[in-house]
């Protein structure tokens, strides 16, 4: 009698959050693959069609040198990241629990700052008025104030700005899940505290430090307004070409081509994250 | 390494991602229309004037209504998604739950470009709805995320007792499971919240031209020089994420909320 009660909400109501999600969120990527092999119409929009014209343009070097770039930057924030995210988890996840929820607020709230903030807020600081240019000038370390941006040097920094925070959020529950017990016991058979931590902490994160740096990958080469605001044209990545061919260009079909590129590189290094943590459980 | 040296370590970076923020926050107290730091004097006139000029408040109130409207149907989408995952399985339930995680784990300007299509083709772009629409869906994970954590920690003799008492579905979920849902869904609220407030390039795509968000706003306004506006905006984003941040922190768990297993009370 008891059995139509079982489960706290009625099978049907799932129908809500499925349909849901099916026309906002699976729709439009299946518009977008549609509009990614239409035909452009210069000066106008797109009629449907199927041809692969968008798709051609890959193989020309203006595309070329945008993936690189896209990739270097990436690649680098995402080494940067890792190697600064991961002394700075470990000691945080020792920490008590107050501090550690002092910690995790302050990188919730650079976390959350939108792109544009941290974009200004950079510049701010790196600006001849307001910046580091009067710092050093002031400490005699260079003559006359100076400004450190727009340069290749400002949007790294910015990458691994806006990517520090999100690493050591990724990072943070398979660190913190470690048995402390184990350094513990490598140190009283005798090994020192960074050879307990070269030798037994990092070889067990391996899986982690691998998925975090891929994620951290995924998450800058989403970067759009950075680049603008801290980089030069030259700097232009990916994620600004999409939207720069979208909505200034007018060519939608090119512009959706580069989005299911990413989309599938993307999805790509999810996934290898995703089985890299699953051998981790299973070997575990 | 020793204690100090790990203290300094913690601290160092966490100085490094404050120095922008301080730098910011030093600029728009300036008294001229300059970003001048240390400001030369000081005034709270730029604070006035983004509550009374127009052309900024019109944007901070586009900002608020699409934060409030998109977090709260990003909650009512998560909740029944969330409730169905954890009491049953099967492939529905997979896809749900992969169809949760998704929108955030992309890259956003994919789904961007998804959703300018997508209302483009049905005849709604440059409409506030349409911002609404996309963020909820955007960030329908944080709500999905914070609730799965909130059931997977919820007692099931408590539900179970509920039912040998003779209470129906209705009422185990009105009176037991979401009484001791509220702080996740409060928390997966005020997440989807900030992010909202904050989010850009999706804003842009789908209404940027029309419903233009403080970000947008900006951005914009970057082009044409830069105001110690700008910087109160700034500094009001940080201090609005940090007393949300800092309320989830103080009467909730942050670390558990965040994926720790073990954490001493200290």
């Amino acid at each position: 009698m008891s059995a139509p009660s079982e489960k706290p909400t009625p099978g049907w109501l799932a129908a809500l959050p499925a349909a849901w999600l099916a026309v906002f969120f699976l729709v439009p990527f299946a518009i977008m693959l549609g509009v990614s092999v239409a035909h452009r119409v210069p000066g106008g929009f797109y009629e449907p069609g199927f041809e692969l014209a968008s798709y051609a343009r890959f193989l020309t070097p203006f595309f070329g040198k945008i993936l690189l770039t896209s990739v270097a930057l990436s690649a680098g924030a995402a080494a940067i990241c890792v190697a600064l995210a991961f002394p700075f988890t470990v000691i945080l996840a020792r920490m008590g629990r107050r501090a550690q929820t002092l910690v995790l607020v302050a990188l919730l709230a650079v976390l959350s700052l939108s792109e544009v903030i941290i974009g200004f807020s950079l510049s701010t600081l790196l600006s001849k008025t307001a910046g580091i240019g009067n710092f050093f000038a002031w400490l005699g370390l260079i003559a006359e104030s100076r400004a450190y941006t727009p340069s290749f040097f400002a949007l790294m920094t910015g990458l691994c700005y806006l990517a520090l925070p999100y690493a050591v959020l990724v990072l943070y529950p398979p660190v913190s899940r470690l048995d402390p017990e184990l350094g513990e016991a490598a140190r009283i058979m005798g090994a020192s505290p960074m050879r307990a931590f070269w030798t037994v902490t990092v070889p067990m994160l391996r899986a982690p430090l691998m998925g975090a740096g891929i994620l951290v990958f995924v998450f800058t080469l989403g970067v759009y307004l950075l680049p603008q605001v801290l980089g030069q044209p030259a700097h232009w990545t990916l994620s600004v070409h999409i939207t720069d061919q979208a909505i200034f260009q007018s060519n939608l079909p090119f512009a959706a081509a580069m989005a299911v590129l990413l989309l599938i590189v993307s999805l790509a290094l999810v996934g290898l994250t995703l089985l890299l943590g699953r051998d981790r459980a299973g070997a575990a | 390494m020793n204690g100090a040296v790990r203290t300094g370590y913690v601290l160092a970076i966490l100085a490094l991602l404050a120095a922008p923020i301080v730098v910011v926050a030093g600029v728009s107290l300036n008294a001229q229309q300059a970003l001048l730091f240390p400001p030369p004097e000081t005034s709270l006139r730029w604070y006035g004037a983004l509550f009374t000029t127009s052309d900024w408040l019109v944007p901070l109130r586009n900002s608020l209504v699409i934060a409030a409207a998109s977090a709260a149907l990003a909650v009512l989408v998560a909740l029944p998604l969330a409730l169905h995952v954890w009491s049953r399985s099967g492939w529905l339930a997979r896809a749900l739950s992969t169809l949760g995680v998704a929108p955030f784990m992309l890259p956003p300007v994919i789904s961007a470009l998804g959703f300018l299509v997508f209302w483009v083709t049905i005849g709604m772009y440059g409409q506030m709805t349409a911002t609404i629409v996309s963020h909820g869906v955007f960030l329908v994970t944080l709500p999905v995320v914070t609730l799965s954590l909130g059931l997977g920690a919820m007692d099931p003799a408590l539900v179970e007792a509920a039912r040998t008492m003779g209470a129906t579905r209705g009422q185990v979920l009105r009176t037991v499971i979401l009484p001791l849902l509220l702080p996740y869904i409060v928390s997966g609220y005020a997440f989807a919240f900030v992010l909202s407030l904050n989010e850009y390039i999706i804003a842009y795509m789908v209404a940027g031209f029309t419903v233009e968000t403080l970000p947008i706003k900006i951005f914009n306004s970057l082009r044409y020089g830069y105001t110690p506006i700008m910087a109160v905006v700034a500094v009001l984003f940080v201090a609005l994420a940090v007393a949300v941040f800092g309320l989830i922190g103080r009467f909730g768990n942050l670390p558990r909320l965040l994926g720790a297993d073990r954490v001493e009370e200290r």
